[in-house]
């Protein structure tokens, strides 16, 4: 089984990069081409008043891109294998932590440029980015895989939803403090916040960066959130994994 | 009928009343969005209005046989390869299978058209239960008896469909199957490619592996099989040595 995860692995991978050479550059581009557009129009346009503002960017979009990818292309996981899943029995789930796994090493191979970006504006490199950088991989793997697997899950039975997932998305987006601050928020929506379970992990990734701090009570909640969705995901896939040959 | 060396070979698949009934998906087709705006209809859909794809079917069948099933397309065929394979489960009834079984792919299924067919051996092997060392060892075997030469090393997208049979084939052929699923793949590939795919299944058979084909050939059947299971509107409509129920097959369908 883990020769199976490796092997699942190697081959998106590869399958990703045969195309384009400069994969790794493209995986880069596309939150950087974010970063851009969010830094011209809420730094200059907006007058969006935050010190070193591009990191304070690419702290929460590396992550949030992380995740992104991660569910986007979760819904086509099951309907796109569909001709092994009808044949051969082996833990589907599997392909969704494949999924998860293959863009983490992305955001791990990502890293730098954060860390490029924390020289220029002089940030100090804390001891804890060695311990915190792999807590918060694990916590959002959690949420990946999870999330993940409920919607490649859904996606089987309801071939719209990867739609209406879009929208959700966007949403999202602005609801987590990536473009903007937690002290932006109006003090009486403040404590909501946190209520979207990405807003803690997001702004733990970008503490950790920017301060070289965790807050506890944010990683206990992420944490928190991640088991559920594990438990969830799980459920649902027990339910009904064994329905995807008769559907697909 | 299953002696071999004078001792009764085990029983390796075996369906005791096995039924199988599908919902209608019909209904999902209009997505979540038909789903919720239909909601009483879509949930009296997927209780209520059911295909029933194999009915109360039980047989044996031991190590080291070849069965063929026969039947008309949507008989029920590919049901009863789904629940052998694990992907199915049987609605009543009880389906038991002891051994490995390997389930020989339909083309494109299990491969990726990116990557090279030496990458997609790997990815195979070990979807169908090796190891990466395992599938590494047998590597140099694989890609000799696909006869694919330099292509090996090319993305499979450039294959022809035969290409692709051979070497889907040549990859389950040396996964040591203990039960080897087959479903309509010898008709692909060129005559001598599938003669060699031929002689191939006559050493599993001597080996004593057990080996379920589901085919329309005639002359396949007849070559390769000891045993025929006719399976005709969802029942078994006979089961016998090959001698016998092949010539009522022939006789009923012309």
């Amino acid at each position: 089984m883990r020769d199976l995860v490796i092997v699942l692995t190697q081959k998106e991978l590869k399958a990703r990069y045969k195309h384009m050479k400069l994969g790794y550059l493209w995986s880069l581009g596309n939150p950087l081409a974010y970063g851009l557009i969010y830094w011209l129009v809420f730094k200059f346009v907006m007058k969006v008043k935050i010190e070193g503002f591009p990191l304070f960017l690419v702290s929460g979009l590396f992550p949030w891109q992380w995740f992104v990818n991660s569910i986007g292309v979760s819904a086509n996981t099951f309907v796109g294998n569909a001709s092994l899943i009808k044949k051969v029995n082996f833990p589907r789930n599997l392909l969704s932590l494949v999924v998860s796994t293959q863009d983490l090493i992305h955001f791990l191979a990502a890293l730098p440029i954060i860390f490029g970006f924390m020289l220029i504006y002089q940030k100090p490199f804390s001891p804890l980015l060695l311990v915190g950088v792999p807590a918060l991989a694990m916590i959002q793997l959690l949420y990946t895989y999870s999330l993940g697997l409920i919607v490649s899950t859904v996606n089987i039975f309801f071939r719209d939803a990867e739609r209406l997932i879009g929208i959700f998305i966007t949403f999202l987006f602005y609801l987590t403090p990536i473009v903007y601050n937690l002290d932006m928020v109006p003090e009486e929506f403040r404590k909501y916040v946190i209520l979207n379970p990405l807003a803690p992990l997001i702004l733990n990734w970008r503490g950790l960066f920017l301060e070289g701090n965790l807050n506890g009570s944010w990683l206990i909640l992420s944490m928190g959130y991640g088991l559920a969705f594990f438990l969830m995901g799980q459920w649902i896939y027990k339910k009904l994994s064994w329905r995807f040959a008769e559907v697909l | 009928m299953a002696i071999c060396g004078g001792s009764v070979n085990k029983v390796a698949i075996e369906f005791k009343a096995v039924s199988k009934e599908y919902p209608l998906y019909s209904h999902l087709a209009g997505g979540l969005k038909g789903f919720i705006f239909n909601f009483p209809r879509s949930l009296k859909g997927i209780t209520r209005e059911r295909f029933t794809a194999l009915k109360d079917i039980s047989f044996s069948i031991h190590q080291g046989e070849t069965v063929a099933f026969m039947g008309r397309n949507g008989a029920g065929k590919s049901t009863t390869l789904g629940l052998m394979a694990g992907v199915l489960k049987p609605s009543s009834g009880q389906v038991m299978i002891s051994g490995r079984v390997s389930p020989l792919l339909e083309l494109g299924g299990g491969f990726h058209s990116d990557l090279t067919g030496r990458e997609n051996i790997r990815l195979n092997g070990v979807l169908l239960g090796l190891t990466r060392k395992q599938v590494e060892a047998r590597e140099a075997e694989i890609i000799e008896f696909s006869e694919l030469g330099e292509f090996i090393d090319q993305p499979i997208r450039m294959y022809s469909s035969g290409m692709l049979s051979r070497l889907g084939f040549s990859v389950v052929a040396h996964l040591e199957p203990e039960i080897l699923l087959i479903d309509e793949i010898l008709a692909v590939g060129d005559i001598q490619f599938q003669e060699k795919c031929k002689k191939k299944i006559q050493e599993f058979k001597k080996n004593g592996v057990t080996i379920i084909l589901v085919s329309h050939s005639i002359g396949d059947v007849r070559a390769l099989c000891d045993r025929v299971i006719w399976i005709e509107n969802h029942i078994v409509r006979n089961d016998g040595p090959t001698s016998e129920v092949l010539p009522q097959y022939e006789q009923f369908f012309s």
